[in-house]
């Protein structure tokens, strides 16, 4: 397996501030310059209030585990088969917006729910840094 | 609110055998139930003059099928570009564009080659471009894989457990068993379901629906035309379609989605029963979307026939068999029967109040109801004799 066989995030209008923030190891999200509400995934207008002003924040990269699953049967094999079982989570940031992620630095069995993480940078193939989330120290 | 109650009606129903390997083209399967269900009701199929269907590009188009038969005018073809969310959507859209006056007999239909062709659940596009950038670099790609984060937080929220989820695959093949058109009739127990391997958990291989060729199809007219035709009308009376806010960019997409243990059904139950002018309780027979176990107690809580977190208990009480007080998916469902993207469960609505459900029927049954979709947006409708 090499890991450029899997999916790589193509950064788009919306989106290049965030994946260029992964680079330096800065989870940044969007937070809308009107109303203040924070918003993942990245995009234009504030489905809130529909400004258009937004300006980035850096997120502590501390949260929860809201929920997860554990994949055992991969898809597909021939890029996933060496990493099953592997752990997906619905991670909810301590700002308040949940975002996709792994799991790692335990074992897969070991997530329980509103289990504290922090996030970590990954090298997710072609440049590309993925922000993912560890158990928290102590 | 859908307003049309009782002025539409289904008049004939028509499918092809539900294999692993159909052996020919989705369009002709999808012709064989257009066929079936027109000659069903007593029509000539070159009378129909409306076509509608949805697919993820895997099936035949409605165009395409309309040609197949030889329909001279057609004044309404629609494909909706969607998942099982669709499945009653198509047929609430087909009234109202009888109640628009663009067509007078309307075939719905749904054709794949779910196994043999293009696998819906096995996976999707290795890209990660748009809102699956955010999910799919993370090996978060198949719909197995997003229902599981639903489910688990069902369990996270109140306790649901393997054993609920297992008793409504039990459910299920037990009544798949008295069904000679189902996939899978092999009665199963709760030994066998713990036994089967774990695909991505909480789902074990039994929680996950089959994968199918084949194609259902159904005929749609005026209420008034459907009493001259050769079946009982099944009258349609009411429906619904939606998911309130945050539905995401696509059906994988549940970021923005507030509270996983909730799905769809929760925000159209008050217009489907306000539509429909009866409740849960009138409801005889129901034939819950079951792409995975999971959802049948998400629906259940969220139309309002028990309350949230007591789907699972309920489930596995013995409530939602043949002989419970809500029979639900008597054929089998999605899970035992066929995986035709929801539209087969129309078509067992329509039997059952027929009387046409054979060693399946549930005795008396005159008001049913039909649901599609398990994640952030589905349908429903309510169907009665």
């Amino acid at each position: 397996m090499n890991e450029f066989s899997k999916p790589i995030p193509v950064a788009d209008a919306d989106s290049a501030t965030y994946w260029e923030g992964c680079r330096e190891g800065r989870l940044l999200i969007q937070r809308c310059s009107e109303c203040e509400t924070l918003r993942f995934p990245p995009n234009r207008i504030c489905a809130a209030c529909h400004s258009d002003k937004v300006k980035w924040v850096e997120a502590s990269g501390k949260g929860r585990v809201y929920s997860w699953i554990v994949v055992n049967h991969p898809v597909p094999r021939e890029v996933y088969g060496d990493d099953v079982p592997y752990a997906v989570a619905l991670i909810e940031l301590e700002e308040g917006v949940r975002m996709v992620s792994n799991v790692i630095g335990c074992d897969p069995h070991a997530i329980a729910a509103d289990m504290s993480v922090e996030v970590v940078f990954e090298s997710g193939g072609e440049g590309v840094v993925l922000p993912k989330f560890q158990p928290m120290a102590g | 609110m859908f307003r049309l109650r009782d002025k539409y009606a289904i008049a004939g129903v028509g499918e092809t055998a539900y294999s692993k390997d159909s052996g020919t083209t989705v369009l002709n399967l999808a012709v064989e139930a257009c066929l079936k269900a027109a000659n069903d009701a007593g029509v000539d199929v070159k009378d129909v003059d409306g076509i509608v269907s949805y697919n993820f590009g895997d099936s035949a188009p409605a165009m395409a099928v309309a040609t197949a038969l030889g329909i001279p005018d057609v004044g309404y073809a629609v494909d909706f570009a969607g998942g099982g969310n669709a499945a009653n959507l198509i047929t609430l859209s087909a009234a109202a564009a009888m109640e628009a006056g663009l067509a007078r007999n309307v075939l719905c239909f749904r054709a794949m080659n779910g196994r043999s062709g293009f696998r819906l659940g096995g996976g999707r596009q290795m890209q990660a471009r748009g809102i699956t950038q955010h999910t799919a670099p993370y090996g978060w790609i198949t719909y197995p894989q997003a229902m599981a984060m639903w489910a688990r937080r069902h369990m996270i929220e109140y306790g649901t457990s393997a054993e609920h989820l297992g008793q409504i695959a039990i459910t299920f093949r037990d009544n798949a068993a008295l069904n000679e058109r189902a996939m899978q009739r092999t009665p199963i127990t709760m030994d066998d379901y713990m036994a089967s391997r774990f695909i991505v958990e909480p789902f074990r291989m039994l929680d996950i629906c089959l994968e199918s060729d084949g194609a259902c199809a159904v005929l749609m007219t005026d209420a008034e035309r459907a009493r001259d035709m050769a079946k009982p009308p099944v009258y349609l009376m009411g429906g619904a379609y939606g998911g309130g806010p945050n539905q995401g960019e696509d059906l994988f997409d549940a970021i923005r989605w507030p509270d996983h243990s909730k799905n769809y059904a929760a925000f159209i139950a008050d217009d489907l029963w306000a539509s429909a002018g009866v409740g849960p309780k009138d409801i005889d027979v129901a034939e819950i979307y079951d792409c995975f176990t999971y959802s049948v107690i998400m629906q259940l809580e969220g139309l309002g026939f028990i309350k949230p977190g007591d789907g699972g208990p309920y489930c596995a009480s013995g409530a939602i068999a043949r002989d419970g007080a809500l029979p639900v998916n008597t054929h089998g469902g999605l899970l035992s029967e066929a995986y035709i993207h929801g539209f087969n469960h129309v078509l067992e609505a329509v039997r059952q109040l027929r009387g046409e459900a054979g060693p399946g029927q549930v005795a008396g049954a005159e008001v049913a109801l039909t649901t599609a979709g398990a994640m952030t947006c589905g349908s429903a409708m309510v169907l009665r004799n």
